[in-house]
């Protein structure tokens, strides 16, 4: 998927896939397609790609900024370019490419790998990493390679997703230094040693070592708890193919939320401690997070929903009152 | 530096977001807040706050002593503010649900079944409500929960009441 036979002058490889071409320097990640160029920040670039390469692209459209970004179809993803804006499409700038789901993602792995650099860890809090500018230098497989949580019950139940503590790696981070860490009193009476199940959840996500990055806690049949801590800004711009919800469960969140296929501002949605918010399914949002805060993401994972979305036989919104 | 502090919100002290309207109408978010809808609650009402077809997320009003339910599949019990006991009992007769039950059923008395333990859950602790089991809650003082379950024919569903509904955002 390298289009030359080495490095660049900054060290780092060029990468094609299809008719799209990626490059990066020092400072910007390049790409170009048959009909237009664009740059995107390098960080900004890498905190995108680190998300959509480990959530698999995601439910829908995972746009890493207003021109740049992939739609999952569940078996294949579109690559596009200006798709989602209204000014590219009306000007015949946009570009759009499809691909083989393993093919993408394994040319996003190798880019995401190979432009990373030692200090840097994407999926991290800007406070919490090094630079990600300059030339290349060393690499950082341990970050951009974690364990991707995905609780087949819930966190904590026999052969499951395990509890987070130091012993595991997981020290409270510092914004979360004065959560409770006391786990709940568990009294199973014997024979039931395995059926009685309880985790702290919120010490879980005090623990957590990344910011924006919903992973499965608990799933009822396919209703998935997504809990996530947030930080910053969210890297990409999400948009939906399917209603999805928000219950803040700390903190506070400032979420801008547009339309999904021209980007015009529809919403902007401050979100406190026990609030609980919809995301439509023709929308796309991005969050900021003024401190690192607990958001609780819940998901409908059932597979029909895009389809049922696109041609309208569902409503946009989930209550209509 | 000053000294971070983690807000979460009780029922004695929550404060409210809310949707501030540009182009769109503020029913599209479905706002609310599950400490004011508890707040507002009786005991062990079961309130949708989020729904999904067929799945909910309710806030319920811990207060006393639950009447004992079965859920027709796992149901997750998470502790927004207060001190639950959550105690489960194995089914003797898990048909004690019927075939094709969304969410859970309410039981008219203590069901017959073997005693599996219990759960003291506080803030932020969550736990497993079993299918095969029934579950009582039990609290002292008022506390809340949110579940994530389906929605059955106890579930609660006044959108118009507890969601914002006009432009401007109320604090």
């Amino acid at each position: 998927m390298t289009t030359e036979s080495g490095p660049n002058r900054h060290g780092y490889h060029t990468f094609a896939l299809g008719e799209f071409r990626f490059e990066r320097d020092e400072c910007f990640a390049h790409v170009v397609w048959p009909k237009g160029r664009h740059l995107l920040p390098v960080d900004a670039f890498l905190r995108a790609l680190q998300r959509d390469v480990a959530w698999g692209f995601f439910y829908g459209i995972v746009n890493f900024d207003g021109v740049i970004g992939t739609v999952n179809h569940y078996g294949t993803v579109d690559l596009f370019a200006g798709r989602f804006n209204a000014h590219y499409r009306k000007a015949g700038l946009d570009y759009t490419e499809s691909f083989a789901t393993p093919l993408i993602q394994r040319a996003f792995e190798a880019m995401l790998e190979d432009w990373t650099n030692a200090a840097f860890d994407p999926f991290a809090s800007p406070a919490e990493t090094g630079s990600a500018l300059g030339p290349k230098n060393g690499s950082n497989k341990r970050a951009i390679s974690r364990h991707r949580v995905t609780a087949k019950r819930m966190v904590g139940c026999p052969g499951d997703e395990p509890t987070r503590s130091d012993e595991r790696g997981f020290p409270v981070n510092r914004h979360f230094a004065d959560v409770e860490q006391d786990p709940p009193d568990v009294e199973p009476e014997p024979g039931f040693e395995g059926e009685v199940v309880a985790f702290n959840l919120f010490a879980y996500l005090s623990r957590s070592d990344v910011t924006w990055n919903p992973s499965v806690v608990s799933v009822c049949k396919g209703s998935l708890y997504c809990p996530t801590t947030e930080e910053y800004v969210l890297p990409v711009i999400h948009g939906n193919d399917r209603v999805e919800w928000f219950v803040q469960l700390s903190d506070e969140i400032h979420w801008e939320v547009e339309d999904r296929d021209s980007g015009a501002l529809r919403a902007r949605v401050v979100m406190k401690a026990g609030d609980v918010a919809a995301m439509p399914a023709d929308i796309r949002h991005r969050g900021f997070s003024p401190k690192r805060s607990m958001l609780l993401v819940w998901e409908n994972a059932s597979p029909e929903l895009p389809q049922l979305y696109a041609t309208g036989k569902m409503p946009p919104v989930p209550v209509e009152f | 530096m000053s000294q971070i502090t983690t807000r979460f919100g009780s029922l004695d002290r929550w404060e409210k977001g809310g949707v501030d309207v540009i182009d769109d109408d503020p029913r599209n978010y479905v706002f609310s807040n599950v400490f004011e809808v508890a707040s507002r609650a009786k005991p062990y009402e079961k309130v949708a706050v989020g729904k999904n077809i067929e799945y909910v997320i309710e806030a319920i009003r811990a207060e006393g002593i639950s009447a004992w339910r079965a859920p027709a599949q796992d149901e997750f019990a998470l502790v927004m503010d207060g001190e639950v006991e959550i105690h489960l009992l194995k089914l003797a007769a898990p048909g004690i649900v019927p075939a094709g039950t969304r969410g859970s059923v309410e039981l008219g008395s203590t069901p017959a079944g073997k005693k599996m333990g219990r759960v003291r859950a506080r803030r932020g602790h969550m736990t497993l409500l079993p299918v095969g089991a029934a579950y009582q809650f039990r609290a002292d003082r008022p506390s809340v929960i949110l579940l994530q379950t389906l929605a059955g024919r106890d579930t609660a569903e006044r959108w118009s009441e507890i969601c914002q509904t006009t432009a401007t955002r109320r604090s």
